[in-house]
C-alpha cells in the first residue's frame, strides 16, 4: 500500500462547468455551489465557473451580511485561485444590466456575451446549474 | 460533546472540532494534541497558524492539496511536501491540524 503522503493514482479528469445564476443570500445554491466546486477542485477536475443573472452579485465586492445573520462567504472565490480553478467567466448582458463592472469584483473574470458562453458550454462534459 | 481546558468548558462537534472559531485557544489546541498523544512543537505551531491565517482570509479550512502548497510558497519547500506534514501530523495533514486550529473540518477533506 502506498503511504499517505505518496500521491494516489490520478483517476479520470472531466470538464465541469457550473453556472451560478441566483443572488448569493436568501437561498443555499451560491453557497452549494461554491463547496461542490472546491470538491472538484480537490479530486483535481477541470473546472469552469459561469456567473450569470443574478449570479454575477456572488462575486460583488463589499458584501456585508451582518443584518441578515448569515456568514459572508464572498472571500472564499479568492481561494479558487489557490484550488487552480482560474476559468471564470462573467456574462457581459448580466453584469451590465446591473450597473456593474469587473471593478466591481472580488476575483479576475474573464467577460464574455452570449455567444461567446453558448460556446463554451459546447465543450464541456457536465454543467451543473445552481 | 466538549472539552475541558483549565476549567473552562469548550463546545465540540462528535469529531472533536471546535464549534465556535472565536472560543479558541492556544491553550485548547495543546489539549487537543495531548488528547491524541501529540506534544506540540514550533513547527506545528507553523501550520496551525498557517491555518488560522489562511481562514481569516478566506473562511474555510483549505483542502490538503491546496495547504502542501500554500505552505511550499509560504514556508519554503522542505516543509511544503505531503511527507513533512504527515510526519507533523499524521492522521492527516489538513484534517488533524484544522482540528487543532480550531477550524471546521476541511471541504472534500480526505
Amino acid at each position: 500500500m502506498a503511504e499517505p503522503w505518496e500521491d494516489e493514482p490520478e483517476g479520470p479528469v472531466r470538464k465541469f462547468m457550473y453556472v451560478n445564476r441566483r443572488a448569493p443570500y436568501g437561498t443555499i445554491y451560491a453557497l452549494e455551489s461554491l463547496e461542490v466546486v472546491l470538491i472538484a477542485a480537490a479530486f483535481e477536475q477541470d473546472v469552469t465557473l459561469v456567473f450569470m443573472d443574478d449570479g454575477v452579485f456572488q462575486i460583488k465586492k463589499g458584501q456585508s451580511t451582518e443584518a441578515i445573520g448569515v456568514k459572508n462567504f464572498s472571500p472564499t472565490y479568492r481561494a479558487l485561485e489557490g484550488y487552480d480553478v482560474e476559468k471564470l467567466y462573467v456574462s457581459r448582458e448580466s453584469l451590465e444590466s446591473r450597473g456593474l463592472t469587473t471593478d466591481d469584483l472580488v476575483v479576475p473574470v474573464q467577460v464574455l456575451d452570449k455567444d461567446q458562453l453558448a460556446a463554451l458550454m459546447e465543450e464541456q462534459e457536465v454543467i451543473l446549474s445552481f | 460533546m466538549a472539552i475541558e481546558v483549565n476549567g473552562k468548558s469548550y463546545d465540540t462537534d462528535e469529531e472533536g472540532y471546535l464549534a465556535d472559531l472565536n472560543q479558541w485557544e492556544a491553550e485548547v489546541a495543546t489539549a487537543m494534541a495531548q488528547a491524541d498523544g501529540t506534544e506540540l512543537t514550533d513547527s506545528h505551531w507553523e501550520v496551525i497558524n498557517f491555518l488560522r491565517e489562511y481562514y481569516e482570509e478566506y473562511q474555510i479550512a483549505p483542502a490538503v492539496r491546496v495547504l502542501t502548497k500554500a505552505i511550499g510558497k509560504k514556508l519554503g519547500k522542505d516543509k511544503g511536501n505531503s511527507k513533512y506534514l504527515y510526519e507533523l501530523f499524521p492522521y492527516g495533514p489538513a484534517k488533524q491540524a484544522c482540528k487543532y486550529a480550531g477550524l471546521p473540518k476541511p471541504t472534500g477533506c480526505v
